[in-house]
């Protein structure tokens, strides 16, 4: 910019040592010549721009492929490599990969990364909704103020922090009550729920607040009660948009790691009720993935558990854009 | 019928202040429990000695360090490709095949766990590159993981300036690209920044992506040695370091010192503070930002 500034200065340097053309006409001149001249620079700066933040945009899809191709093709090692087959692994109850012979059912870990999901959704679902109804239609000035700012702050909160106070709080109070271990599918499940708790809360606070208000007016003028409304009306309209709330907090809690891992107690038997210790598959990952070495069929096995978490997250993403279309046709 | 209606609306209405008022009461006994256990813990002495590994007395200094040259080196590489990419997404990006894919990208990207992003960064920035569990890998790691959030910041930022200034300037024939970096971006500043500080809250307590990328332990550090390349420096990028939410993780799962409850104490409540602090920071720092920019009183 500043080197154009002192060529255009030089020309009007050079114009004022000639006194018989006129100034208004030099101004004149010398902006078109400013502007013609910088033309092509100025083509080039956009186009560089242009290009570069187009590289930036690209290298997230290059992440992705990237990511989906290393975990791939490591993850089918298992399969292809080793020979394990894919309805075993999916299957078999029995985790064993240093035995002889070696055992890969990893079904302990997928039932217990759904079990804590379903668990924590079931806890948080209610409560998420109930927190979004209450900021958008109950109390917006007390939710505005004080309640989304709560929320945000559980969401800054480490999962090892949750994880810790599960640790220390929760599982001995579980071991109290019920007279068992403590590490459980309960604390597991509970933990995950107050993690994936602000995630349904301000999603469906979202959708809850995109409602048009003369549903809301008309429903009023027919002389409904405001829970009828809100029951009737506002959560019937909200409905796609609250499953969305859902998924996504279930899409989060299926993937969380070390706070899960703290406080289930990381066994591979079956459970038989949710106050049994379980395995997950992030869990089972975290704390084998250091001691195995590379290349060998538990390692193997390892990614292929990540392959798994991979492809639930590709299919969370699905079911959360059919409920995005489902969304668009009601409106 | 009428009655029944009405107490129905009194009784949801009391249940969803009820549940409003739970969570409240939750975070601020969360908070309160956390504070008030690691509240004797923090003291110079803590917060700057290293970790013992077998007798009481560790503290938590090299993890401290770590954390905040991990969250500075994240920020470093992944705040220049969120803002350009944002920039595309919000000026540039046509309606066309190679943006909806993108989208998805970010989409996929946001919601993988993040260990999946752990162990892609084992697999590229740790084996296949050779560096071993490093500062490095853990910050490519990091930023794989922040990267769509950052994106998301700066798009959302540049799509609420107002048109206007946008359209003024492209009428006084300033190029797009001197729009986007002269107009656009200085009056995107307070979001952006707003943005970048939580993300930054996020980073600061992430552990699982860690784990196999800069590693669970930390040499011990000679704080007055600042070669990029010594061993024991605190700046050199290729050493392991652990952070303080692995700290918290490896202390409560393998702890081998009497007072592992204790450690695990004091780090849990300094990173609440820290993310207390990134929170209320950027909150503070954004309004600020925005009347000293604008002139206006109000977000």
């Amino acid at each position: 910019m500043s080197h154009r500034g002192m060529e255009g200065s030089a020309v009007l340097a050079k114009n004022a040592a000639e006194p018989a053309v006129p100034l208004q006409h030099t101004r004149g001149s010398s902006m078109q010549t400013r502007l013609t001249k910088r033309n092509r620079h100025i083509h080039a700066e956009n186009v560089i721009g242009r290009a570069i933040a187009m590289l930036c945009a690209a290298m997230l899809i290059i992440l992705v492929l990237s990511i989906s191709y290393f975990i791939a093709s490591k993850g089918l090692a298992t399969f292809f490599v080793n020979g394990v087959s894919l309805k075993e692994f999916l299957t078999g109850t029995t985790w064993d990969p240093e035995g002889e012979p070696a055992a890969f059912g990893v079904f302990p870990f997928i039932l217990g990364s759904f079990l804590v999901t379903v668990l924590a959704a079931v806890i948080a679902a209610p409560l998420g909704i109930g927190a979004a109804i209450f900021m958008t239609e109950i109390s917006p000035a007390f939710g505005k103020k004080i309640l989304k700012p709560v929320i945000e702050l559980l969401v800054g909160i480490p999962s090892v922090v949750y994880g810790y106070v599960g640790l220390t709080l929760l599982v001995p109070f579980i071991r109290e009550q019920f007279e068992v271990l403590g590490f459980s599918v309960l604390a597991g499940g509970l933990v995950l729920a107050l993690m994936i708790l602000p995630t349904i809360t301000s999603v469906a606070a979202d959708a809850i607040e995109a409602v048009p208000q003369d549903l809301r007016n008309a429903s009023l003028a027919l002389g409904a009660t405001r829970w009828q409304t809100i029951w009737h009306v506002v959560l019937h309209s909200a409905l796609p948009g609250c499953l969305t709330a859902v998924v996504l907090g279930m899409a989060r809690a299926f993937g969380e790691a070390l706070a899960v891992q703290m406080v289930i107690g990381n066994t591979t038997k079956l459970p038989e009720s949710i106050l049994d210790p379980i395995s997950t598959l992030t869990s089972g990952i975290t704390l084998n993935m250091g001691n195995t070495i590379a290349g060998t069929p538990y390692n193997n096995a390892l990614w292929s558990m990540a392959l798994i978490l991979l492809l639930m997250s590709f299919a969370f993403i699905l079911i959360l854009r059919i409920l995005g279309r489902r969304k668009w046709a009601s409106r | 019928m009428r009655i029944k209606a009405k107490i129905m609306d009194r009784t949801a209405t009391f249940l969803l202040t009820a549940i409003a008022v739970l969570i409240i009461g939750v975070l601020f006994a969360l908070l309160g429990f956390l504070l008030t256990q690691g509240w004797h813990k923090l003291n110079f002495d803590f917060l700057t000695s290293p970790p013992s590994i077998a007798e009481a007395g560790g503290g938590i200094g090299p993890q401290l360090f770590n954390s905040f040259y991990l969250l500075v080196l994240t920020m470093l590489i992944a705040l220049p490709i969120g803002l350009g990419a944002g920039i595309y997404m919000a000026e540039y990006a046509p309606d066309n095949r190679f943006t909806r894919f993108i989208r998805l990208s970010i989409e996929v990207l946001s919601s993988l766990p993040s260990i999946v992003i752990g162990l892609f960064g084992l697999l590229v920035f740790v084996t296949m590159t050779g560096w071993g569990y490093s500062i490095l890998s853990g910050a490519l790691a990091l930023t794989v993981f922040n990267l769509p959030l950052l994106v998301r910041i700066t798009e959302d930022a540049l799509r609420n300036v107002p048109p206007s200034q946008k359209e003024a300037s492209l009428a006084l024939g300033i190029s797009k690209w001197r729009t986007i970096t002269s107009v656009l971006l200085p009056a995107a500043l307070p979001g952006i920044i707003t943005g970048t500080i939580l993300a930054s809250g996020r980073v600061f307590g992430e552990a699982a992506a860690l784990l196999f990328t800069a590693g669970m332990t930390s040499p011990d550090l000679v704080f007055h040695d600042f070669s990029l390349n010594s061993p024991t420096s605190p700046l050199n990028p290729m050493r392991p370091a652990e952070t303080l939410a692995v700290h918290i993780w490896k202390v409560n799962s393998e702890g081998l010192t009497p007072d592992a409850r204790d450690v695990a104490d004091g780090a849990a409540a300094i990173l609440v503070i820290a993310v207390l602090a990134f929170n209320l920071g950027a909150r503070w720092f954004g309004t600020w930002l925005y009347r000293k920019i604008t002139s206006g009183t109000q977000r």
